[in-house]
């Protein structure tokens, strides 16, 4: 991988990360789409926990990842502190690998 | 920035802390993954430095190692970190005033440090979570990408041990309590399902942003509170 690239890759997402910062000050967003704003970015949020949770590449990620990421969200809302919660997701999906569910 | 450690309390600092862990781990396997499939060690390391978003990072290595060109490795970095653009919209005013925390800040603004943000309403706190997650994130990450990257092929089976789980448990703890509001809730659980229904047909990084498809049902309902501005 060329060091271009890397480069490329590196300017474009600052890009991205830095407009917002800058820009939100001289467009002078209304309230309405402010809030839209904060809305969108948890939509975003909970669409990547979904992907990364259902999803490989382009098909089923198997049963494991999906299961244990439904662990962390049922101790999320039954109020478990997190530490508890990102261990036992992970431990959920590890010990299921191990007894070879996908 | 001394202020930082006290106005957040104990447990957010622990959270945040345990997050640095988890990431460090898949840190290390990104390192390891990269130079055991080829790439010489300096490719990882500086990528991580410079563009600091791991799931951009395996897109791209990703896309090399299975003999891509670079520029698709580029192009499928830039669609997956398309998503930075409305987080800076959505949580910009965090980093402060000054034209260098700007500067700074963006480079430092990641899912996870946007998701501890979200979940609190106090300016101050909001401001002290995302420093001290983001700084937290970029020396732990830094440093595991290069401890991976030096130990290559010794690791690299972050899938035994669960930890691909780690990261969308991680962000579903932290956003999960602000789906209370059916404001919320509805544009979430839409864009959700759109997302994962695109993945099979839409490359990586494009069927998280059609999610954003799922804020008609907010644009239909009224804000909570209404906070119009004086013009």
């Amino acid at each position: 991988m060329p060091l271009l690239a890397v480069v490329a890759l590196a300017a474009g997402t600052y890009a991205f990360r830095l407009a917002g910062p800058v820009l939100r000050h001289r467009l002078r967003l209304p309230g309405r789409l402010r809030h839209l704003l904060s809305v969108a970015a948890t939509v975003l949020l909970i669409a990547l926990v979904a992907t990364s949770a259902l999803t490989e590449g382009h098909g089923f990620a198997g049963w494991a990842r999906p299961a244990g990421v439904l662990v962390a969200g049922i101790l999320t809302l039954r109020k478990a502190p997190f530490p508890l919660i990102v261990v036992l997701a992970a431990a959920t999906t590890a010990v299921l690998r191990l007894l070879g569910v996908p | 920035m001394h202020s930082l450690w006290r106005t957040l309390d104990r447990g957010t600092l622990r959270d945040i802390a345990l997050v640095c862990l988890a990431d460090a781990m898949v840190g290390a396997a990104f390192g390891a993954i990269s130079v055991s499939g080829g790439l010489p060690p300096w490719v990882p390391v500086v990528m991580s430095l410079v563009v600091f978003a791991g799931g951009a990072q395996f897109a791209a290595v990703g896309v090399v190692l299975s003999g891509g060109a670079p520029i698709a490795a580029v192009a499928a970095g830039l669609v997956l970190n398309a998503r930075l653009l409305p987080f800076g919209f959505a949580i910009g005013d965090v980093l402060g005033g000054r034209w260098w925390t700007r500067l700074t800040g963006a480079h430092l603004m990641t899912d996870e440090a946007v998701a501890f943000v979200l979940r609190d309403g106090d300016p101050h706190r909001r401001h002290a979570a995302f420093w001290a997650c983001g700084l937290g994130l970029f020396v732990s990450w830094n440093a595991a990408v290069v401890l991976g990257a030096l130990a290559g092929r010794g690791i690299g089976d972050t899938g035994a041990l669960g930890l691909d789980a780690a990261f969308p448990a991680v962000l579903l703890a932290l956003v999960l309590p602000s789906l209370a509001e059916g404001n919320v809730r509805n544009p979430a659980l839409l864009g959700a399902v759109v997302a994962v229904a695109a993945t099979p047909f839409l490359p990586a990084g494009l069927p998280v942003l059609l999610a954003l498809t799922g804020l008609v049902l907010a644009i239909r309902a009224p804000a909570p509170l209404p906070d119009r501005e004086v013009r």
